[in-house]
């Protein structure tokens, strides 16, 4: 078992993630999420363990029974790991268009060849 | 400011798609990839080698203010076919990480747009993902600091 999980390594299972999206507008027990699909309950049981234990979801008790609901501050973080590099690109990309742009107008202000 | 620069990394997967619509004709898209002065400047590093051909190959090197190198990369150029494609290996010195293939594509939009299509192939997902959850934000602040500069030195 690897005890380091992280968001990630939960989202790159499809059946994880159509849990999730089971979960996006709902609280749900294990059973009537095991309901929704064609694998063993014990399979499904293991996915959500998956999930609890890298935090995308919290169990509450509700009454005599367990819900499943979705931590949004944690489905944030698979959101936000790729902001960083897309910014990174977006910075350069912006500056490039900046150099030409610049470059063009010098250009210009010279006059037709 | 608004988010143009868009990327695509579908989970589990080892390679990520950027694209990039730019206010500019399609030429100067392209001679910004392919003349060192100007990649440099927007790259933020030094370009030491740049061999616009197939089997060329191409050196970055950054350095900090003292002179020390805090970053190098390298690598090979298998395709280059003007105001069309890029193809080519990209590899960080000294990281673990291994390399990466990248391909370019450039298309115009308009007389006055293009746009830029980088599809970047890992080894592994996990190589990946490790790439994207680099501390990137240092780099961008420098990057931003040095855009600046250089935009108010051209005008």
């Amino acid at each position: 078992m690897n005890l380091r999980r992280d968001v990630f390594q939960a989202i790159a299972d499809p059946t994880r993630r159509a849990i999730l999206v089971l979960l996006a507008t709902q609280t749900l027990t294990a059973g009537a999420i095991a309901a929704n699909f064609g694998t063993a309950r014990p399979t499904v049981s293991k996915h959500l363990q998956i999930l609890t234990e890298c935090e995308l979801l919290a169990k509450e008790q509700m009454g005599r029974e367990i819900h499943y609901r979705l931590n949004p501050k944690k489905m944030r973080e698979i959101a936000d790991f790729i902001e960083p590099f897309r910014k990174m690109w977006d910075e350069r990309f912006n500056k490039l268009e900046d150099i030409m742009k610049a470059s063009r107008k010098a250009e210009d202000d010279l006059g037709p060849y | 400011m608004e988010k143009k620069t868009k990327i695509d990394a579908e989970d589990g997967k080892q390679d990520l798609l950027i694209t990039r619509e730019f206010d500019l004709p399609l030429e100067l898209l392209f001679r910004a990839h392919a003349e060192a002065e100007i990649l440099q400047q927007w790259m933020g590093t030094k370009v030491l080698k740049l061999e616009n051909k197939k089997h060329g190959g191409y050196e970055f090197e950054t350095s900090d203010p003292a002179g020390n190198v805090v970053f190098r990369a390298n690598g090979t150029i298998h395709d280059f076919a003007p105001n069309e494609r890029i193809t080519r290996t990209f590899e960080m010195e000294n990281t673990g990480f291994p390399v990466q293939l990248e391909f370019l594509e450039f298309s115009s939009l308009s007389d006055e747009k293009s746009k830029l299509t980088m599809h970047i192939v890992y080894r592994s997902a996990e190589d990946r993902d490790n790439m994207l959850k680099l501390p990137f934000k240092q780099g961008i602040n420098m990057a931003h600091d040095r855009l600046q500069k250089i935009a108010g030195e051209l005008r």
